[in-house]
């Protein structure tokens, strides 16, 4: 009960403290809010990437077979299929038609793909968000393109996917099956990939070294793979965006080591005061360290904040080009907000920690005055 | 290396740490051989309050290492994604060779850090700081183990490659397989396991009850705590996460964090390691009060540290039962 | 009650401005009794001071208290002894500004955790002793030069210390104050306090309230009364 009303009493006048110097406080409590949200800003929308890379994925069918020609990726012939199939553990496997299709009038690539889940009329396409926003067609207009051998295909716009997939669904251009071949030239009996789903998860990896193995002139890329790498690259990207900013951090402590050492006169006499009185020296760095944690605090719950404000609903606008990638058809999304524990404690000890060993001397400093300085 | 930010964070709050202690060692020789409370002079004064900033900046690397403990599993824990055949934190942890020392190592500062606040604290309330050479020579002794564990955990790290398959927990943890670590552990009979569990908790508490009543037998805790702590780690092992997973061969101590069981991890292993860590501290305080000047602080202090630790313990057991009886899982035919 | 014996005091030591201070002091300081210092500035009486209010520790010699030997206690058992056997009344007051009167009185107490409501109603008593009450909640830079003091005196005795001591009390005083702060000093005389003050002033050290007077210079006492 004695300590509790102790440390009751220390944050009292502490809080009184931070009140009296207002101007310093906030000079500080603001450059240190900034550096957290920043911080903050760059963790939260990496980790929101990668958690809807996660989620986009999710439905994905967990093996992908590509034919490789000489090391590089060639169209795959449909008894392959077959020799899937035949393969213990195969759910099912289907042939995938897909490409790019450059569009000289927006000078952007489209990725050109027959859907499996729905049929396309022929003759007609239904596009993705970014290709509409980019030629400005709607429903109803009509689009042209050279095929392989120079004739004009012409495609009516049927439709426009949703804008909330746009992450994923931008750039496409969904046409039938027989324009794709006929566009691109490419004959019955051929697929451009072809995508596996396994029954017992735990077996993917057992499944792909058999069709591997049936199938010599083909290579396997597993969807857990595919996601590995997409954290990686994630990862990597936010780490060295964060070194980078371990600059911003170092001048921080910098600033803050100044901050502290620099006590006006005001303050040495306070402190000379209260260890007069009868504060030791563990009092007085108790009490600073309690200014300390108030501001801390304070800036870490302010930062996040403003992080959280600035990536979830201002669209991350600072640094959105670095963390994304570079592209001409810039899908314009909104981030699911999600708030991870691990990404907090991090952050924690990337601002809070550097913060609080920057004040530890200059707090040290100014507690170890001798009690009788202010009879001198 | 991995770019990941919890990696960084942790070489950073390591990195620092080290740094900190290390520029107190010559300190702690300083103190050893000029330490001399009787004189006025100067010197003497400048030793005294020169110990302040020392304790301070250790007080804070204590706590900053027990937070990186637990940033370090859970991180762990997280990458487990990164690593094929890696499911939870033990995968990632054997990704690499250094992994596992590196987390004993970092037990091994959370409990030695622990022990030297205890003896810090104890130091203080004496009017002639009994304890101030036993400090800083313990301070001598616990500045390389937290370099060892800032430079093997630096060694994990850098060794960590995203696409090494490695083994997952489930190969670790069953009764067959080559690993070094707890594999005997797992294979523990579950009967032998539980008894064991509770005849040492049984064992701790009693000690802890001896001390509230005596607080010179502190020692008996100690001992008894650090019996307890080794035996509650091989029962939850061995028995209790196999209760919380109701898989009779899943028996990694990392998944019982996870969200998808409700962290109850957290709610053993908080009042398992605080328990034991009191437990430990009251033996400190009762060894201290040997000294004239801790007549009256020493057995006051070493009497709380085991009401803390009773009840750790007593949480402890409670928690682990719960956890067994509302398991659908039966391991023992007698149990209805 | 309190004695010191052969304390010595020295400033920068071991460098080129080393200063002694007091240079050897032998003393007795009766309890109950109100003592005046007196001596030119640099005599030494107010590091004298500093050494019997447990300010500072002697850097050789030694002080004892009611018979424990205090002079190698470190900082905080000295601080802990300090807090609860001495009050201080320092020359220029030495109140926190932007502080109220009330809180000025209550700070020597936070530290040792006892309950707050039970401290503030001991502070306002103090106050109102002092004939401060009605300016409790005045911020301390308005106050007057006698109504600080006063506030100081109410710091000083917060923690119902056994003795008190004043620095240089009446020099920032007129004569009327003076005498008025004398009476305070009967008052706590007649509490049974000790009270220990150093002054250049004739006034203080004549005043019939003072028991003995202890004369200093250069570090040394040349005349005890």
């Amino acid at each position: 009960m004695k300590w509790l009303n102790r440390q009751r009493a220390l944050l009292d006048f502490a809080l009184s403290s931070l009140r009296r110097r207002l101007g310093k406080t906030l000079g500080l409590a603001l450059v240190y809010t900034l550096v957290v949200a920043v911080l903050a800003s760059v963790m939260l929308f990496a980790h929101a990437l990668r958690r809807e890379a996660a989620l986009v994925l999710a439905g994905t069918p967990e093996v992908l077979v590509q034919r490789l020609v000489a090391g590089r990726h060639d169209l795959i012939p449909a008894d392959h299929l077959d020799a899937i199939r035949g393969v213990r553990g195969v759910k099912s496997a289907e042939g995938r038609l897909w490409g790019y299709l450059f569009d000289p009038a927006a000078a952007a690539n489209y990725t050109l793909m027959v859907p499996t889940d729905r049929t396309i009329e022929p003759g007609s396409a239904v596009v993705g968000s970014g290709v509409a926003d980019a030629r400005g067609v709607a429903p109803g207009d009509l689009m042209s393109f050279r095929a392989h051998d120079g004739k004009l295909v012409q495609f009516r716009i049927q439709g426009v996917v949703s804008k909330e997939s746009a992450l994923v669904t931008a750039d496409l251009f969904l046409v039938s099956e027989g324009d794709y071949r006929r566009l691109f030239g490419i004959p019955e009996g051929r697929f451009t990939d072809i995508v596996v789903t396994v029954r017992n998860p735990r077996e993917v990896r057992t499944v792909a070294e058999k069709i591997d193995a049936a199938l010599p002139d083909t290579r396997i890329i597993l969807r857990d793979e595919i996601l590995r790498t997409y954290e990686s690259v994630f990862d990597w990207r936010e780490g060295i965006v964060l070194l980078l900013l371990s600059a911003a951090i170092l001048a921080f402590g910098i600033f803050a080591w100044e901050k502290a050492s620099g006590l006006s006169a005001e303050e040495r006499r306070e402190i000379g005061i209260l260890k007069a009185v009868g504060w030791e020296t563990s009092d007085v760095i108790r009490l600073k360290a309690f200014e300390g944690m108030v501001v801390s605090l304070g800036a870490f719950l302010g930062g996040y904040l403003l992080a959280y404000l600035h990536v979830f609903h201002w669209g991350a606008a600072l640094f959105e080009p670095v963390l994304k990638g570079w592209a001409v058809l810039y899908p314009d999304f909104h981030l699911t907000p999600f708030v991870d524990e691990l990404q907090v404690a991090t952050l924690f000890f990337f601002t809070v920690f550097p913060y609080t060993l920057a004040n530890v001397v200059p707090i040290w400093r100014a507690a170890t005055v001798d009690p009788d300085q202010v009879m001198r | 290396m991995l770019f990941q930010p919890a990696i960084i964070a942790l070489l950073l709050a390591s990195g620092l740490a080290a740094l900190m202690i290390a520029a107190s060692v010559p300190f702690a020789c300083r103190v050893l051989l000029r330490w001399n409370l009787a004189s006025g002079s100067e010197d003497q004064l400048r030793l005294e309050r020169r110990t302040y900033l020392v304790v301070t900046l250790l007080k804070i690397v204590m706590a900053a290492e027990a937070a990186a403990l637990v940033l370090f599993v859970f991180n762990a824990d997280r990458m487990a994604s990164l690593f094929t055949g890696a499911m939870c934190a033990v995968g990632t942890l054997k990704v690499d060779s250094w992994g596992f020392p590196a987390l004993y190592l970092k037990l091994a500062v959370f409990f030695l850090a622990g022990m030297w606040l205890v003896l810090d604290a104890v130091d203080n309330k004496g009017w002639d700081y009994p304890l101030i050479r036993v400090k800083y020579g313990a301070l001598l002794a616990l500045a390389p183990v937290l370099v060892a564990a800032t430079l093997v955990q630096a060694a994990y790290f850098l060794g960590l490659r995203a696409d090494v398959i490695t083994s997952c927990c489930s190969t670790l943890f069953s009764g067959g397989g080559v690993t070094v670590t707890s594999n005997s552990v797992a294979a523990l009979p579950h009967g032998l396991a539980l008894s064991l569990l509770a005849g040492s908790l049984a064992v701790a508490l009693g000690a802890g009850v001896l001390v509230l009543w005596r607080p010179r037998l502190g020692w008996l805790l100690a001992l008894a705590s650090a019996a307890a702590f080794f035996m509650g780690m091989a029962a939850i092992i061995s028995t209790i996460s196999v209760y919380v997973y109701e898989l009779p061969h899943h028996h990694c101590p990392f998944c019982i964090l996870k969200r998808e069981y409700g962290h109850v991890g957290y709610a053993l292993y908080v009042p398992l390691f605080t328990a034991t860590l009191c437990g430990l501290g009251s033996g400190i305080a009762a060894w201290a009060a040997r000294r004239p000047s801790l007549a009256e602080a020493g057995p006051k202090t070493a009497r709380i540290l085991a009401g803390w630790s009773l009840l750790g313990f007593a949480l402890f057991g409670v928690i682990s039962l719960w956890l067994i009886v509302r398991s659908s899982l039966i391991l023992f035919e007698a149990v209805p | 009650m309190i004695h010191l014996s052969g304390v010595k005091k020295a400033f920068n030591q071991g460098r080129a401005n080393e200063f002694w201070a007091l240079k050897g002091i032998d003393l007795e300081v009766p309890a109950g009794k109100v003592t005046v210092f007196r001596g030119p500035s640099g005599s030494g009486k107010t590091t004298l001071l500093t050494m019997v209010g447990c300010l500072a520790r002697p850097t050789s010699g030694r002080v004892r208290l009611h018979d424990r030997d205090i002079s190698a206690l470190p900082e905080r058992f000295l601080t802990d002894i300090r807090r609860s056997t001495f009050g201080f009344v320092f020359q220029n007051f030495n109140l926190l500004k932007g502080v109220t009167a009330l809180e000025n009185v209550m700070i020597p107490a936070y530290p040792l955790g006892g309950d707050h409501g039970a401290l503030r109603k001991r502070a306002q008593d103090l106050l109102e002793r002092l004939e401060m009450g009605p300016k409790a909640h005045s911020l301390a830079e308005w106050l007057s030069g006698g109504e600080a003091q006063r506030v100081a005196i109410a710091r000083a005795l917060v923690n119902d210390p056994q003795v008190v001591i004043a620095d240089e009390p009446t020099a920032n005083l007129d004569s009327d104050r003076s005498a008025q702060f004398l009476d305070i000093v009967a008052e706590m005389k007649g509490d049974g306090r000790t009270v220990l003050m150093t002054s250049h002033d004739p006034l203080v050290a004549e005043a019939g309230v003072v028991d003995h007077v202890v004369t200093m210079r250069d570090g040394v006492v040349v005349e005890q009364r």
